[in-house]
């Protein structure tokens, strides 16, 4: 006969089992679609190019010394690649401002929203997310048709007379920034209404009858309380921003690289997957690193509430 | 207590305050004037909705009115920002910053005021010791219990020195005990720091209890200021008797008024003396009000006669529900309960009221 002791061990084991079968599709989603790529990658940036893309199955630790060094075609010495090196930084600074201004945007957006009666809420979440509805591509070249010469902003400005030739944006580092910036605002915008949301406006009160100013409300009450909120959007915006692709392509022209251009050249026309695939992961290695400074600065300054 | 003349600290004149606009427009205060004296323990009483949290948050500057005055020692504070006002407010929900530990939250006006560090901290600490919270000054707030949450809310609100405290129902949130301790603790506070005290709440007993003088609100309107003795013993009219303490209410055709006393013709066809406040004209059938611990229940005849339909036991009293003859009203008649003995009548006894020449009230509907 069974004791209650070996029933309820059995009936342990029973749904250890079970949370591995309702565990299973996220596991192989996440395995086949995360890890499995990933790790294609990592190997193929050690093997040798091919002659017409592809790899030779053939180790080479090359591709990982050209991320950041040239070899000199006569003598074989080894110099710093500066033309990488420049798109790195150039990635890196225009991410960097990205995330700045659609937070310098997005936070106030959110606050608004945030302050909204709880009806009118739902329509400004529902148009901040308008659009997502549409193609990347088609509302980069929307950005495009608004900043080119003959476009909306040049018209005007030309008409009104206060300039007297076009502005030249389009093609230069302030078009890849407004392109971003209007791609990646919802990004920043529904995390940090997210925290907004929450935040108990009474607080807002208490902090303006202590003699608070708007000013310090704003910086010792609202800020730290909606800084969860901050960081995600942040992460989220800076992530795909220093991988951006479609954007500077269309409103950069092409003229300066960015760090997933220089990617799409190894695997197009420079037929070099090794060096294509070292890059890509050093994108991710400098998303790390930069998480890993970032999160741990803004969460060390204040213990977080809850 | 004596009425004494003393130096205003808040006035309040001819204030109205609308929400929204149009046909939506809703006054919640409809030209209210009140003035609350230096130092007083001072109570808006009310119902939820009558107006009371809005003229609170008139006073500490949340809001603005629509129209009127509101006078700190003279000087117009009704548009200027909460931040510019020497009035702090404890609010309901304690709204203690859930960043900051115990300390900060009570030096953080003072640390806005531009203080020096060395004042603030000493005053936190004097503020720490008033509320008796020296133990938990590091603690979050997040880890203290919810009356220590209110100590340290109005340590936080006392320490600017404010010229007035503001309280909106502050003790609402707590269980009866600790509900009893902290209005003692707060009249002690009261005491100590001899600061102006406007205290919001809908709990009768407890404005009753706490207060120096009470202004009885309804829709909007003061109805009645006064000691707590004032408002129960004459309420200005039958909402104000109707709110605070139990009342029984009964309609009377008056007759003869005469030095403040009318003659009162009863349903039951008893006649009873009740008095009357001053300029008030009763004609015809009026209501007439009798507390149910001035009234008497006897066997026999008395001005009013029924049946016994309840008997309730509270302990230090008894109130015993008496179905009147002749119409469906409940009469109740409290008793004050002695050592070792019942109050004498049972459910299903015939009995008589009997209500003494003082006891009756004329009052306006």
């Amino acid at each position: 006969m069974a004791t209650a002791e070996e029933i309820a061990r059995a009936a342990d084991q029973r749904d250890i089992r079970n949370r591995w079968y309702l565990s299973a599709p996220a596991m192989l989603t996440i395995f086949f679609a995360a890890v499995g790529p990933l790790a294609i990658v990592l190997v193929y940036s050690f093997l040798t190019p091919g002659s017409y893309g592809d790899v030779k199955w053939q180790f080479s630790p090359e591709a990982w010394v050209s991320v950041l060094f040239e070899r000199d075609i006569f003598d074989d010495t080894l110099s710093l690649a500066g033309a990488h090196m420049s798109i790195f930084w150039r990635s890196v600074k225009l991410a960097i401002v990205t995330t700045i201004i659609t937070l310098a945007i997005g936070f106030p957006t959110a606050y608004f929203m945030a302050t909204r009666s709880e009806k009118t809420r739902d329509l400004w979440l529902f148009l901040i997310t308008i659009p997502f509805w549409t193609n990347l591509l088609i509302r980069t070249f929307a950005v495009l048709q608004i900043i080119r010469n003959e476009g909306i902003v040049n018209t005007v400005l030309m008409k009104l007379g206060i300039v007297s030739a076009p502005i030249q944006i389009l093609y230069t580092d302030v078009a890849i920034l407004i392109g971003m910036a209007y791609v990646y605002l919802p990004l920043m915008v529904l995390p940090v209404y997210a925290s907004m949301e929450k935040l108990d406006f009474r607080l807002v009160e208490a902090g303006y009858d202590l003699y608070a100013s708007r000013w310090q409300v704003l910086r010792r009450i609202i800020f730290p309380l909606v800084k969860p909120g901050v960081i995600a959007g942040s992460i989220l915006v800076f992530i795909p921003a220093i991988g951006a692709y479609v954007t500077p392509s269309v409103l950069g022209g092409g003229k300066n690289m960015m760090l997933s251009n220089l990617i799409e050249l190894q695997f197009g026309q420079g037929r070099n997957w090794p060096l294509g695939s070292a890059l890509s992961i050093t994108v991710m290695l400098i998303v790390m690193v930069a998480l890993l400074v970032y999160v741990r600065n803004a969460g060390s300054q204040e213990v977080r509430h809850g | 207590m004596p009425e004494q003349p003393g130096k205003n600290a808040i006035e309040v004149r001819g204030v109205r305050k609308v929400f929204g606009a149009g046909d939506a427009a809703v006054a919640a205060l409809d030209t209210v004037s009140v003035s609350i004296r230096e130092n007083e323990f001072f109570t808006l009483l009310g119902p939820s909705g009558c107006g009371k949290t809005t003229l609170l948050r008139l006073i500490a500057g949340f809001d603005y009115p629509s129209a009127g005055e509101i006078l700190l020692y003279g000087d117009d504070i009704a548009l200027l920002p909460p931040f510019k006002r020497p009035v702090n407010t404890v609010f309901q929900s304690y709204a203690l910053f859930p960043h900051m530990t115990v300390s900060q939250n009570i030096g953080f006006g003072l640390e806005m005021l531009g203080k020096p560090k060395a004042e603030v901290k000493a005053r936190v600490a004097e503020m720490l010791k008033l509320v008796r919270m020296e133990h938990l000054a590091s603690r979050r707030t997040s880890q203290i219990s919810g009356g220590q949450q209110q100590r340290v809310a109005l340590a936080r609100a006392l320490a600017p020195q404010p010229k007035v405290l503001l309280l909106d129902e502050p003790l609402s949130a707590l269980d009866y005990k600790l509900r009893k301790e902290m209005q003692i603790e707060l009249k002690r506070l009261q005491n100590q720091t001899g600061i102006t005290f406007i205290f919001v709440t809908h709990d009768q007993e407890e404005a009753l209890t706490m207060s120096d003088r009470i202004a009885v609100m309804s829709s909007g309107k003061i109805l009645q200021v006064g000691s707590p003795w004032d408002i129960y013993d004459k309420p200005a009219d039958r909402f104000v008797a109707d709110f605070i303490g139990e009342t029984n209410f009964l309609t009377a055709s008056i007759a003869g008024i005469e030095n403040g006393k009318a003659r009162a013709t009863l349903k039951s066809g008893a006649t009873i003396t009740a008095s009357v406040a001053d300029g008030f004209q009763p004609k015809g059938e009026a209501t007439v009000v009798v507390r149910p611990e001035h009234a008497k229940l006897v066997k026999g005849k008395a001005e009013l006669s029924g049946t016994v339909e309840n008997v309730v036991y509270f302990g230090t009293d008894t109130h015993i529900h008496v179905r009147l003859d002749g119409s469906d009203d409940l009469f109740i008649v409290r008793q004050q309960n002695a050592r070792s003995a019942g109050c004498g009548f049972e459910t299903g006894d015939k009995a008589g009221i009997a209500i003494g020449d003082d006891a009756a009230q004329v009052l306006r509907d």
